[in-house]
């Protein structure tokens, strides 16, 4: 029964549905600027990774490790490119 | 008559006039030749709805054989304008447009479908496949790329060309300084190319990862094959960068947007920093490919195995990586503190490390070889000490604090030439030479090759090498004129000389062609060059299957190794090969991209979204379009393969 019953796509589902609820709360609540920011940057990312492991099934095939690196390289080269604009534009001119 | 006025030309001139004529009365002449010929129904079958891997890389090739002439005319013309003192060939409105399209033409329209054109060509050979992983997508990104080029160059008759210089700097850009469509131009034609440069990078990575033949694991990957794998990586996270930039700039320019204005919020700079987000990465996307043209000819004819192959891909891994990190050095005088620029400077003088390991690795490689002087190794042996000049020019470039002596004079023109001419112009033409019995089946003239060699070398020196002398006196790049009291006028007469020289270079090369395709031997056999890898294991010219059976690849040079250690390449009987179907669809939408786009130009909403709806049209048809494919049956293979004289073994 137990591989019959998706209980890793339920549980995503369910945790998946929590995170938005989360994000709503920045809407509804008064809070500053920044904590806002934190929970949404913050709850955005875990969003997106459980996306990409439990619904996009990535590291479920025998190229996981691949995939998974090419993740690292995307997300280690768009911080660069915004940290860097950052620096460029506001922190350092 | 109101509406046709926006199609004129803003600063004509009799030479303008007469370009347009010349595009007229060859069209016609294309068009009646082709009529006469009868050649229409030829050229539809075989070239216009192709998906096969290598006629789509030599319709690359002529592109940018053609795209080489249309920016070389554009060098000429500036170097004859600035040959001597207070000239008046040119005003400063055409100069300020041909240094602007002759910067666009040669790395956009040149030098990326020269190295798709190898890529094309050369990895599904290398790697033992049939076709790319997407032969159609494959088609698409020819046509789309071929849109945006033919757009580009329509730009200096219709409506004018751009002026705001390669990189297209805000404010400049912007609406209030370049009130002509020419930008408009620049930023939809690179648009479109870009798409079909970033699906190439797509297919060109599903096709290395996915249909290698068997053995063949990611680090038996014959040179060229891994660099470009490197660089379709780089393109991917960068080029949609430039689509981002690009579309921030049309709405810019067409909807008001304040993205990059000086005013309400928007930042001019950003766009110079998106720009080059993209523009740093770009020139990796172009030099790495040549680097593995190099590493093919240099162990070919030094019949050695590469030396340092590990070394060789960890260095590109380094580069493709650091090619991200650099991007400021392009604009270390733009305001930035200290702090940036020195982040920035040590980045740029790191990424030189894994460019020297590879020149080593070249030298090693060519120590103790038997090194056959033919014309693609003379190119990769003239690479090596000119590239390093460049290189080390870059070093220099790099230190910021010094760099506020060199930005934006000759000096700095000097070394990005003095790099990508020996670096991918050299490698491209050493490709074309090694490459072109594998296309066509015969060689062309070594001798006449070695004469274009030599006057592109000799031209090549004489005409950057002044450009580092003037450009540390304080010459400005893109200026169109200087007076005498400058004392410029001798050096960049010399530079003119030498310019002259390099088009009479590739005026040989073409002599070398048509002469080759008249005078040179027929018979080449299948293995003109003693070479290596992968790719010469066929016939050539390549049948459409390009192997009768899947090679068994065991090392990086599979095909040496057939030759000298007896290694079984082909195993098995001869079976049906399936192939994918031709198609026209992508050269139709090559042509619905080119009217949304020239509509787009000049703010022509209704064919704009007529020709989008086209598009997505073509896109739904598709979807629902079932297409299995074809088979080549084991006895037209055999027939075939007893043509070229027996399967190969």
């Amino acid at each position: 029964m137990k591989e019959l019953y998706p209980a890793k796509q339920v549980g995503g589902f369910v945790f998946s549905l929590f995170l938005t609820v989360i994000a709503l709360l920045v809407y509804f609540m008064d809070m500053s600027f920044t904590l806002a920011m934190t929970i949404l940057v913050v709850t955005a990312f875990v969003q997106a990774t459980l996306q990409l492991v439990v619904f996009m099934h990535a590291g479920e095939t025998k190229d996981g490790g691949a995939i998974y690196l090419n993740v690292l390289y995307g997300i280690i080269i768009a911080l660069v490119t915004i940290i860097g604009s950052l620096l460029i534009l506001i922190w350092d001119m | 008559m109101e509406f046709f006025e926006r199609f004129a030309v803003p600063h004509p001139s009799p030479a303008i006039y007469a370009s347009m004529v010349a595009i007229v009365l060859v069209s016609i002449a294309i068009v009646v030749g082709i009529t006469y010929f009868k050649k229409w129904g030829y050229l539809w079958r075989e070239w216009l709805t192709t998906v096969d891997h290598k006629k789509i890389g030599i319709m690359y090739l002529i592109s940018a054989l053609l795209m080489l002439f249309r920016g070389g005319a554009d060098a000429i013309m500036m170097r004859a304008q600035l040959a001597k003192p207070e000239n008046t060939l040119l005003d400063a409105q055409h100069y300020n447009e041909i240094f602007t399209t002759h910067g666009v033409v040669m790395i956009i329209f040149m030098a990326m479908p020269f190295i798709f054109a190898f890529m094309n060509i050369v990895v599904p050979l290398q790697i033992g496949a049939r076709d790319v992983a997407f032969p159609r997508l494959n088609a698409i990104s020819f046509w789309l790329f071929f849109a945006g080029a033919m757009l580009f160059n329509i730009s200096f008759v219709v409506g004018g060309s751009p002026d705001a210089g390669w990189t297209s700097y805000f404010p400049l850009a912007g609406t209030d300084f370049s009130q002509s469509v020419g930008t408009n131009y620049y930023m939809i034609a690179i648009q479109i190319s870009g798409i079909g440069s970033l699906m190439t990078g797509i297919n060109m990575i599903t096709t290395i990862l996915n249909m290698r033949a068997p053995g063949m694991t990611l680090m038996k990957m014959p040179m060229f094959t891994c660099s470009s794998f490197i660089s379709c990586i780089i393109i991917l996270f960068a080029f949609p960068v430039l689509t981002i930039a690009l579309i921030m700039c049309t709405t810019d320019r067409l909807f008001a947007t304040n993205f990059f204005t000086s005013t309400d919020g928007g930042m001019d700079m950003l766009w110079a920093n998106l720009f080059w987000i993209w523009g740093h990465p770009e020139v990796y996307i172009l030099i790495l490919p040549a680097f593995g043209i190099y590493s093919e000819v240099i162990s070919t004819f030094s019949q050695r195995n590469l030396y340092g192959y590990k070394s060789m891909v960890g260095s590109m891994v380094i580069i493709s990586l650091l090619s991200f990190f650099v991007w400021t050095h392009h604009f270390f005088t733009m305001g930035q503190g200290a702090l940036t620029n020195s982040i920035f400077s040590i980045t740029t003088m790191a990424i030189a490390v894994p460019t020297g390991v590879k020149i080593f690795n070249w030298l090693l490689t060519m120590y103790k070889g038997k090194i056959r002087f033919t014309v693609p190794m003379l190119y990769a042996v003239g690479f090596i000490p000119l590239f390093t000049v460049g290189g080390v020019t870059g070093v220099m470039l790099a230190m910021s604090a010094a760099d506020y002596q060199y930005h934006n004079t000759m000096f700095l023109v000097a070394h990005f030439h003095n790099t990508i001419i020996p670096g991918v112009v050299f490698a491209m033409l050493a490709g074309l030479t090694y490459y072109w019995p594998k296309m066509f089946g015969f060689m062309l003239n070594e001798r006449i090759g070695k004469w274009g060699f030599w006057f592109l070398t000799i031209g090549f020196c004489l005409a950057f090498f002044p450009m580092y002398i003037t450009g540390l006196d304080g010459q400005a790049r893109r200026m169109y004129t200087y007076s005498e009291s400058t004392g410029f006028g001798p050096l960049n007469m010399l530079s003119f000389i030498g310019a002259g020289l390099m088009a009479i270079a590739f005026i040989i090369i073409v002599y070398n062609v048509l002469y080759s395709i008249k005078n040179s031997p027929r018979n080449v056999g299948d293995e003109p060059w003693n070479a290596r890898s992968l790719e010469w294991a066929t016939h050539n010219p390549v049948p459409e299957y390009n192997f009768a059976r899947t090679p068994h690849v065991a090392s990086s040079e599979a095909f040496w190794d057939a030759k000298k250690k007896g290694h079984e390449l082909f195993k098995g009987e001869i079976e049906k090969i399936h192939m994918p179907n031709n198609s026209g669809v992508p050269f139709i939408m090559g042509i619905i991209f080119f009217i949304c786009g020239f509509s787009f130009v000049f703010a022509l909403w209704i064919p704009v979204v007529v020709s989008l709806i086209g598009i997505f049209a073509c896109m739904t048809l598709r979807s629902f379009e079932k297409d299995d494919g074809r088979y080549i049956s084991a006895d037209e293979v055999k027939a075939t393969e007893a043509k070229f004289g027996g399967a190969k073994s």
